[in-house]
């Protein structure tokens, strides 16, 4: 991200920040409540144009991108949504087979290999017949992974992943991104404001705050809980009220 | 590295087969992926049908790159090999290749049961059609009786309907229907006395026309044509706002909340139905007469014989039959709108089914209540 601006209905909620991503790494985005983690990420998977700036992924500018350079950069990155947004009328092995049927010359039986093999790496092999709707929201979650990873990208993109959740799932949800960032070597760009699985996965953070429109942190979570001098940073790490 | 994809080489394989034929080595070289394994796969397995080998090597020293597709094409080869009762052995695939597989190629050669259902027999669809239109009458009639008597206590204490809500539904179900309602109901008018004149002309009778589209207006077209354009578009909009409330929960708040959604939600929308549906049937059957009248004039009518013939063919009783059954489409429209809507499940569809119901529904009541309409005017001979 270079000096990107952006705005989210008509109102400026990130102003000229810039940060790297570097290859492999777990990076998480960290803010209050509308602070624009979910404006950014939209930006950096190019749903959303930048008021101004460049986003380069693997140094193609997404914003810029037209035609089949944008398909190019689109199919090496992968997204999962706050909802999990797997398709309600198709199988768990329909969703995650799509992006093989859009985008390949696959023979069916291969699409379908691969599509169990994706969802047995997420645990959910025994309900690849399953509808979405007959399954948990974090099961959901994994099945969209799954889907995210099925062409696989080099970088995936995880909104809130562990929303709404409940605290082992949202583990075991952990040690998926985990195991997937060390095993697959797939960098990941989580945005979140869970503390424990902030712990658990995130190589680096950055700390976005409403105020300022601006980053305000940047490290490794622990360092930052233990050392930052920013007021709000320590109370965001140390879950402090400021007004009772 | 940029993603630049065109400039590796594309996947491909050279085959050698031994002597005895039972040995086929197998050549991997270049990027094995989802975008280059397509051919390979179809290639190899004409290979392997063909030659059905006993014992495969897969010399895997010239692969570039292999990502989880180029792991599935070696596991296939692994499964169809397994299959036959061959083996397979794998040559000089790099060390984090080789992990990938270690990762991927867990995956069991038959995948899971699925879960189709036995097809159910035609009686037992039968039945099951049977029963669910039993159960949507019984729906049907707790909602009329809730509706009816929250409509009786709104009439006893009008505090408790939400009349701002009823005028904004009013002003959405009435005046923005109107310009569609006075274009159907003048092209409904136009196409009577068109179709209407022709055979006429042979009798000398074509000022009668007046009397065919008068009646046929004020009775039955006008009231028909408004209550159906109304449950498309006013009852298939009751049935979406009040599905996706149900989808976000908001209709579990206002239960939870001590508010009855009827009298919150339906009361307001059937009033405003009730008291628009007769304005609109009144220009639906006005513009009606218009259309008729330009036929007329083009015949040649002036237009006085036109609306003269219109008097004496047409009673108060018509228009007053008319718009009273307008009155009740209104009701079975709106009511039957805000029932589907209230009825959806959860899902992304729920909403669109509850829709598409609330249009259907809307329509074959609408039917049915004419057709009882008809028995009872003829009965009473109205």
């Amino acid at each position: 991200m270079q000096r990107v601006t952006a705005a989210y209905q008509g109102s400026v909620v990130i102003d000229d920040i810039s940060f790297e991503v570097y290859r492999g790494e777990v990076f998480v985005i960290l803010g209050g409540s509308g602070s624009g983690k979910s404006t950014l990420l939209k930006h950096m998977i190019g749903l959303y144009q930048p008021m101004g700036g460049r986003i380069l992924i693997q140094d193609e500018d997404i914003v810029t991108a037209e035609g089949e350079r944008r398909t190019t950069i689109l199919k090496s990155i992968g997204v999962t949504y706050q909802m999990g947004a797997l398709f309600g009328s198709m199988t768990l092995l329909e969703n995650v087979r799509l992006p093989l049927e859009e985008y390949t010359d696959l023979p069916p039986d291969a699409m379908n290999l691969i599509a169990r093999m994706k969802l047995k790496l997420v645990g959910l092999e025994a309900f690849m017949n399953y509808l979405p709707s007959e399954i948990s929201g974090g099961m959901q979650k994994r099945a969209a992974i799954a889907r995210a990873m099925v062409l696989d990208p080099q970088i995936l993109f995880l909104d809130e992943p562990s929303a709404g959740l409940d605290p082992i799932t949202s583990a075991e949800l952990d040690q998926l991104i985990l195991g997937l960032a060390r095993n697959l070597a797939i960098t990941f760009v989580v945005v979140t404001h869970e503390l424990p699985s902030i712990y658990a996965i995130a190589d680096r953070v950055i700390m976005l705050d409403t105020r300022v429109k601006k980053i305000v942190a940047t490290g490794r979570p622990q360092e930052l809980r233990d050392h930052s001098t920013d007021p709000w940073v320590r109370q965001f790490f140390n879950r402090e009220v400021s007004v009772l | 590295m940029a993603i630049a994809a065109s400039v590796h080489q594309a996947g491909s394989f050279e085959t050698r087969i031994s002597n005895d034929r039972a040995t086929l080595t197998l050549l991997l070289t270049g990027h094995l992926d989802a975008n280059t394994t397509g051919r390979l796969w179809r290639e190899a397995q004409h290979i392997f049908e063909q030659s059905k080998p006993i014992r495969v090597v897969i010399d895997a020293s010239e692969v570039s790159y292999c990502d989880g597709a180029g792991v599935a094409f070696i596991v296939k080869l692994q499964q169809y090999q397994a299959r036959t009762g061959g083996d397979v052995t794998i040559h000089g695939l790099q060390e984090e290749f080789r992990r990938l597989l270690g990762i991927y190629g867990q995956i069991s050669i038959d995948p899971p049961p699925g879960r189709r259902r036995e097809p159910l027999s035609v009686v037992e669809q039968v039945g099951h059609a049977a029963l669910g239109v039993w159960q949507d009458v019984q729906t049907l009639l707790i909602f009329v009786g809730e509706l009816t008597v929250t409509l009786l206590r709104a009439a006893r204490h009008p505090r408790l309907v939400r009349w701002s809500d009823a005028w904004l539904t009013a002003e959405r179900v009435g005046v923005d229907a109107f310009p569609i309602i006075t274009l159907i109901g003048f092209l409904l008018g136009l196409i009577l006395a068109f179709q209407s004149a022709i055979p006429m002309r042979r009798f000398g009778a074509e000022i009668f026309v007046a009397n065919l589209v008068g009646v046929s207006m004020l009775r039955e077209m006008g009231p028909l044509i408004t209550a159906i354009i109304l449950a498309g578009r006013s009852g298939s909009a009751f049935a979406a706002e009040l599905g996706t409330m149900k989808v976000r929960e908001e209709i579990d708040a206002l239960t939870t909340m001590g508010l009855e959604p009827v009298r919150f939600l339906v009361v307001p929308r059937v009033l405003a139905a009730v008291t628009m549906t007769p304005f609109l049937a009144v220009f639906a059957n006005l513009f009606g007469l218009i259309g008729g009248a330009v036929v007329m004039r083009s015949l040649g009518f002036p237009l006085v014989s036109y609306v003269n013939q219109i008097v004496s063919a047409v009673t108060v009783g018509d228009l007053l039959g008319g718009l009273f059954k307008s009155l009740v489409y209104g009701i079975v429209v709106a009511g039957i709108g805000c029932l589907r809507g209230l009825q959806t499940t959860t899902g992304a569809s729920a909403v669109g089914q509850s829709t598409t119901s609330a249009v259907v529904s809307g329509i074959v009541l609408i039917a049915i209540v004419d057709g009882v309409f008809a028995v009872v005017f003829y009965a009473l001979g109205l």
